[in-house]
C-alpha cells in the first residue's frame, strides 16, 4: 500500500494483498508490473501453470484489474450511453462483457460490468479510464469512483474450480450460471462475492473480497484445492489460455484509441470483430453514428483467428496473400502453440477480403536454430473462434471434476 | 395548429434566429420561430426598466451587421431607422482631457502629440488593411479539414489565395501581431495613454481579457473587420436594438414565417436519430423537418438535446468551451441630462472611460481572482440624447457596458451587487459630477443575470469567448463548425457559431444557407 511519507515516484510498485502468499510460491521471481502493481509473470514454469488452468484448478491474482463503482439513479442510462451493448437487460446479480468506443467508433477498452444492485454497477477494466468515465457522466445523475484498492480479487479457473469452491464450503455454488454472481460466506464468516466469469474460456470463477480477507481466501482455496493439485498461475500461462478462448488482450491485439499516437492505428469495434457487442437498436451510445456509417461501408480489415501450419508460434508474423511474400495483407497480433487443441493458433489483423472464413494466407515466421535464423513462409487458414470451447465452461450446474 | 408540420423550427427569436428564419422563409420553407420571452429580440431587445424609461437591454449599439444583410432583408422598408450613425468615440480621462476618435477615420484625433499624430495614420491604415483582409473570412461558412469535399477544398484554396493577396509585408505583420497582446502593439506605435486606453478598450470589450492578454490584437482586428462591412458602424437604431429585431421579425413574417413568443422550448425531439421537432415546456410537441437553434451551444447540446444523445468526446468539447461572461450591463434612469466633463451635454456619441491600458489591466486584475473591478472600464451611451422616445420628456437613459464583472464572483453576487453598483456610480460621478444625484432608477445586469434573463449559459454575449482557438473552423467546437450538429436535422445559428456575436446576423444567414444546401 502507498505510504504517505514518500512521493509516489519514489515508491516501488504497489503490492496486492496476495503478494506475500504469492512470493512463497514463486520459484523464479518473475514479476511484471500491471496497472501500477507488481504481479507474477511465472511462478514455476509456463507449461505447468497452463495445465493447471486446463486440467485441474488455477489461482490468478486479479487485484490490479481496475474497478469502478458506478451508482446513481441514472447509472443504467449512463452505461447504455458509454457501452456499445445494452445493459438494460442486465439483471442484478448478472455480469456482461462489454466494450466502449470513442466518437469515431474506435475501441477504447473492454471489460466486464457487474450489476451489483438496482442502481449500482461495477466496471472492471484492464486500464485506467477515469477521465473518460467522468466526461461521459456530464449530463447524468451518476457517481463514479475508482475502487481498485478496496477490493482484492482472485480468479479460480479450471475444470476443478467448482469442486474446489464446494470443498471450501460454498454450498450451492455449482448452481451459478455463466455470467452470474452471488455472495457466499466461507470459513469463519468470510464474505466473498463469487462470479462465474474468467479470462480462460473454461469453467471458472472470480472471487472478490475485502483486502483484509485476502489471505484467508487464498489459504482457504489452496487448502481446499490441494487434493486437486491447485496451483497459482502467472500472466504468461493465462495468456495462452485466453488466446485459446479467443479473447483480446489490450496493447497486444489492439491499442486503446485513447493511447494511439499514429494516424490509422486505432481500431474500430467492427474491425476488431466485436460487432456482436454493438447494439444499434438500443438508442444512442458514444460512437454509434460512426459505427453505423462504418457498418454500411465495405470493411477494410478485420481481426481473425488463424490456424498456422507447423508448431512454431507465428509471433508478430507479417501475413501475405502469396507464398513469395509480395503483397502484405496483415500481421499477427497474438500467437501460441495450443497444447490442448494441438494447433498452432494466432490472432491477426487482416485486410479485406483475407479475413473471410476459410481463406489462406502466408505467415512469415523466423525460426531460431541455435542462433542460426531461418525464414519460413507457412500457410495459415482463417478459422472460427473460440479455438477452444469445452462444454464444461457453460454447463449448469457446473461439473464436479 | 400543433398537428401541422413545419419544414424548419427555429428555437429562439434573437437577431440570428430571426435572420435565419427570414432567409429560410424567403427560400420557400415553412418556418416557425419559437421565442421564450414575451417579445422577440433575445439579447438585442428594448425593454422598459423603469416606468417610462426604455433601453436596449443587453447589446446597445449596432456596429457589426453587414450592409448587404440589411439590404437583402430590406430592413429599411420594415421600419428600421437609425437615431444616430457613425457615432464618434469620446475617450475621457480625469487628467488628460478628452480625445475624439471617429470610426474608420485615418486622420489622427485632435490633441495628440506630434509623434502620435504621425504614427496614427500608419497604424490605422495597416490595421484597416488587415481587417479588410479578415472580413471575407467572417462572412464565409468555415470549411472542414480533411474531408475531400470539393466545397471544402475550394474554400481552403480561396482562403490561401486571399492570404497571398494581402501581400508579403502585411502578411508578415499579421503573423507577427496576430497572437500578440494589444498593449504591446499600441506601445510600439503610441505614447498617449488615453489613445492607447481607448483603442485597447475595443480589443477587450466583452471578453475575458485585459490589454496584456495574448490574442487581444486578434479580437481588435475581429471587431474592426466586422465593423468595416457594416452599413451602420457604431449606430443606434431608433427605438433601440429591439427595433432592429422587430424589423427582422417583420422581414421573416413578411416572407411567410410564423413567430410565436412566450413559448419556451423544453427539448429537441429526435426520431430515428434525427431532429424531428421540439417539445415545449407546456408538453406540446411540434414537428419539423429540421430544428435550428439560436441558443448557445451549451444550452442547445447539453440542455435542449441532452448529452445522452451525443458522443462523449463531443460533449467534452462542448463542456470545455469558454462561455463565462465578464461584462455587466448598467441602465440608469436620469432626472437630468448627464454632464460629462469636457463634453457638450448630453452625450453626442460613445463615451469610453478607460484612460490608459494600465487602468483597464488593473480593472482586469480583480476579475482574474473572482472579484469585480473597483474602478471598472466603461462604454457609455446616453441613447435618449439621440432618441427622446426612450425616456419621459426632459429625462434621460444611460446605458453602459461595465468591465469587469466575473460570472462567478468569488464572494457570490447575491450580497455584492450593490457594492459593485456603488463602485460604478462612483466612477461615473468622477467624470460626470452630479450624475449620481439625478439617478431615479438603476438596473445592473451581471453575467448571471444575463444568463438567466436571456437564457445564455455563462452570460457571455458572444455565447462563447471569441479567441483564436474558438474561431472559424473550430467554432463552437471542432467537428461541428458548419452550423450543423452531429445529429442530423439539427443546426445552430447563434453567436456561438462562426463568426460570433455582436449583433451581426451572419451566423443566422450562414445557418440558413447550410439548411437549404442539405435540403437541395
Amino acid at each position: 500500500m502507498l505510504t504517505e511519507t514518500e512521493p509516489h515516484y519514489r515508491q516501488p510498485l504497489l503490492r496486492t494483498p496476495f503478494h506475500e502468499r504469492m512470493r512463497a510460491y514463486s520459484q523464479v521471481d518473475a514479476l511484471v508490473p500491471w496497472s501500477g502493481y507488481s504481479t507474477v509473470d511465472v511462478f514455476t514454469g509456463v507449461e505447468q501453470e497452463y495445465f493447471a488452468i486446463r486440467n485441474s484448478a488455477s489461482l490468478y491474482d486479479l487485484t490490479p484489474m481496475v474497478k469502478y463503482r458506478i451508482a446513481g439513479p441514472q447509472a443504467r442510462r449512463y452505461l447504455d450511453r458509454l457501452l456499445t451493448r445494452s445493459v438494460g437487460k442486465l439483471a442484478p446479480g448478472r455480469v456482461a462483457y462489454a466494450i466502449w468506443c470513442d466518437d469515431r467508433g474506435r475501441l477504447i477498452d473492454d471489460g466486464t460490468v457487474f450489476r451489483i444492485a438496482e442502481s449500482e454497477y461495477r466496471l472492471c477494466t484492464a486500464e485506467r479510464q477515469l477521465d473518460w468515465l467522468l466526461d461521459s457522466s456530464i449530463g447524468f445523475d451518476v457517481e463514479i469512483a475508482e475502487v481498485t484498492a478496496d477490493i482484492a480479487a482472485l480468479a479460480l479457473q479450471g475444470p476443478c474450480s467448482c469442486s474446489v469452491l464446494r470443498a471450501m464450503g460454498l454450498a450451492g455454488v455449482e448452481a451459478l450460471a455463466p455470467f452470474e454472481f452471488k455472495h457466499f460466506v466461507f470459513g469463519a464468516g468470510t464474505r466473498a462475492l463469487v462470479s462465474r466469469t474468467g479470462f480462460t474460456g473454461d469453467l471458472g470463477y472470480e472471487l472478490w473480497v475485502d483486502p483484509p480477507e485476502a489471505e484467508r481466501l487464498w489459504d482457504g482455496l489452496m487448502d481446499a484445492g490441494r487434493v486437486r493439485t491447485i496451483r497459482p498461475v502467472g500472466s504468461r500461462a493465462l495468456n495462452i489460455a485466453r488466446l485459446e478462448a479467443g479473447f483480446l488482450m489490450p496493447n497486444i491485439d489492439f491499442v486503446s484509441s485513447a493511447h494511439t499516437l499514429r494516424n490509422g492505428t486505432a481500431r474500430s469495434a467492427l474491425e476488431l470483430a466485436l460487432g456482436w457487442l454493438v447494439d444499434f437498436a438500443k438508442g444512442h451510445f458514444t460512437g454509434r453514428r460512426a459505427l453505423l456509417e462504418e457498418s454500411r461501408r465495405k470493411p477494410l480489415r478485420r481481426l481473425a483467428g488463424l490456424d498456422v501450419v507447423g508448431t512454431k508460434p507465428a509471433h508478430n508474423a507479417l501475413l501475405y496473400s502469396d507464398r513469395a511474400g509480395r503483397r502484405q495483407v496483415g500481421s499477427v497480433t497474438s500467437a501460441a502453440w495450443s497444447p490442448t487443441c494441438k494447433r498452432n493458433l494466432a490472432l491477426a489483423m487482416l485486410d479485406a477480403p483475407h479475413f473471410e472464413m476459410g481463406r489462406q494466407v502466408w505467415a512469415e515466421i523466423y525460426v531460431n536454430r541455435e542462433l542460426v535464423w531461418e525464414r519460413r513462409m507457412v500457410p495459415a487458414r482463417v478459422v472460427e473462434r473460440p479455438f477452444f470451447a469445452p462444454a464444461r465452461r457453460r454447463a449448469t450446474p457446473a461439473g464436479d471434476f | 395548429m400543433s398537428a401541422s408540420r413545419y419544414d424548419c423550427i427555429v428555437v429562439g427569436g434573437g437577431h440570428n434566429g430571426l435572420t435565419c428564419a427570414a432567409y429560410l422563409a424567403r427560400a420557400g420553407r415553412s418556418v416557425l420561430v419559437l421565442e421564450a420571452q414575451e417579445a422577440v429580440g433575445g439579447a438585442a431587445r428594448t425593454r422598459e426598466f423603469a416606468p417610462g424609461f426604455r433601453v436596449s437591454a443587453c447589446a446597445h449599439l449596432l456596429h457589426l451587421m453587414p450592409g448587404w444583410l440589411s439590404r437583402e432583408l430590406d430592413l429599411a422598408r420594415r421600419g428600421l431607422r437609425m437615431a444616430a450613425e457613425r457615432m464618434p468615440t469620446f475617450a475621457l480621462s480625469a487628467t488628460d482631457g478628452v480625445l475624439r476618435i471617429d470610426p474608420r477615420a485615418q486622420d489622427p484625433p485632435a490633441g495628440l502629440s506630434d509623434a502620435d499624430a504621425r504614427a496614427y495614420p500608419r497604424y490605422a491604415a495597416r490595421m484597416n488593411r488587415l481587417a479588410a483582409a479578415l472580413r471575407p473570412l467572417l462572412e464565409a461558412v468555415p470549411p472542414r479539414l480533411g474531408t475531400g469535399d470539393w466545397r471544402d477544398r475550394l474554400a481552403l484554396l480561396r482562403l490561401g489565395s486571399r492570404l497571398r493577396l494581402i501581400g508579403r509585408r502585411d502578411l508578415r505583420e499579421a503573423l507577427r501581431i496576430g497572437g500578440m497582446c494589444v498593449q504591446d502593439l499600441l506601445d510600439e506605435h503610441f505614447e498617449s495613454p488615453l489613445l492607447k486606453g481607448a483603442l485597447a478598450f475595443d480589443a477587450v470589450l466583452g471578453t475575458n481579457y485585459g490589454p496584456r492578454s495574448p490574442g487581444t490584437v486578434f479580437t481588435l482586428l475581429y471587431r474592426m473587420a466586422a465593423g468595416t462591412a457594416s452599413a451602420h458602424a457604431l449606430s443606434q437604431p431608433a427605438g433601440g436594438l429591439g427595433a432592429l429585431c422587430e424589423a427582422l421579425a417583420a422581414a421573416a413574417s413578411g416572407a411567410g414565417a410564423e413567430i410565436r413568443t412566450g413559448v419556451p422550448v423544453a427539448s429537441i425531439v429526435l426520431r430515428d436519430d434525427r431532429a424531428a421537432g421540439v417539445r415545449l415546456e407546456t408538453g406540446e410537441e411540434l414537428k419539423a423537418g429540421c430544428v435550428i437553434s439560436n441558443a448557445d451551444p451549451g444550452t442547445t447540446y447539453l440542455g435542449l438535446l441532452g448529452a445522452e444523445h451525443l458522443d462523449t468526446g463531443f460533449v467534452r468539447r462542448v463542456a470545455h468551451l469558454r462561455t463565462r461572461g465578464m461584462a455587466a450591463k448598467l441602465h440608469l434612469a436620469l432626472e437630468r441630462p448627464p454632464r460629462f466633463a469636457g463634453l457638450d451635454d448630453p452625450s453626442p456619441g460613445r463615451i469610453v472611460l478607460a484612460p490608459s491600458p494600465e487602468s483597464i489591466e488593473r480593472a482586469f486584475n480583480h476579475a482574474k481572482y473572482g472579484e469585480f473591478s473597483t474602478h471598472p472600464a466603461l462604454e457609455i451611451l446616453v441613447p435618449s440624447a439621440a432618441d427622446p422616445t426612450l425616456a419621459p420628456p426632459g429625462k434621460h437613459v444611460l446605458s453602459a457596458i461595465v468591465q469587469y464583472a466575473p460570472y462567478r464572483l468569488a464572494a457570490g453576487w447575491a450580497g455584492h451587487r450593490d457594492r459593485f453598483l456603488d463602485a460604478i456610480l462612483a466612477q461615473l460621478e468622477a467624470h460626470a459630477p452630479g450624475l449620481r444625484a439625478s439617478v431615479c432608477a438603476a438596473e445592473l445586469l451581471t453575467p448571471q443575470d444575463i444568463e438567466s434573463q436571456f437564457r445564455i449559459r455563462g452570460g457571455h454575449w458572444h455565447h462563447a469567448e471569441l479567441a483564436l482557438d474558438q474561431f472559424f473552423m473550430v467554432r463552437p467546437v471542432p467537428g461541428a463548425a458548419q452550423y450543423r450538429a452531429p445529429v442530423r436535422g439539427l443546426y445552430l445559428c447563434g453567436a456561438g457559431c462562426h463568426p460570433g456575436g455582436g449583433v451581426m446576423g451572419v451566423a443566422g444567414r450562414n445557418a440558413a444557407r447550410e439548411v437549404l444546401r442539405e435540403a437541395a
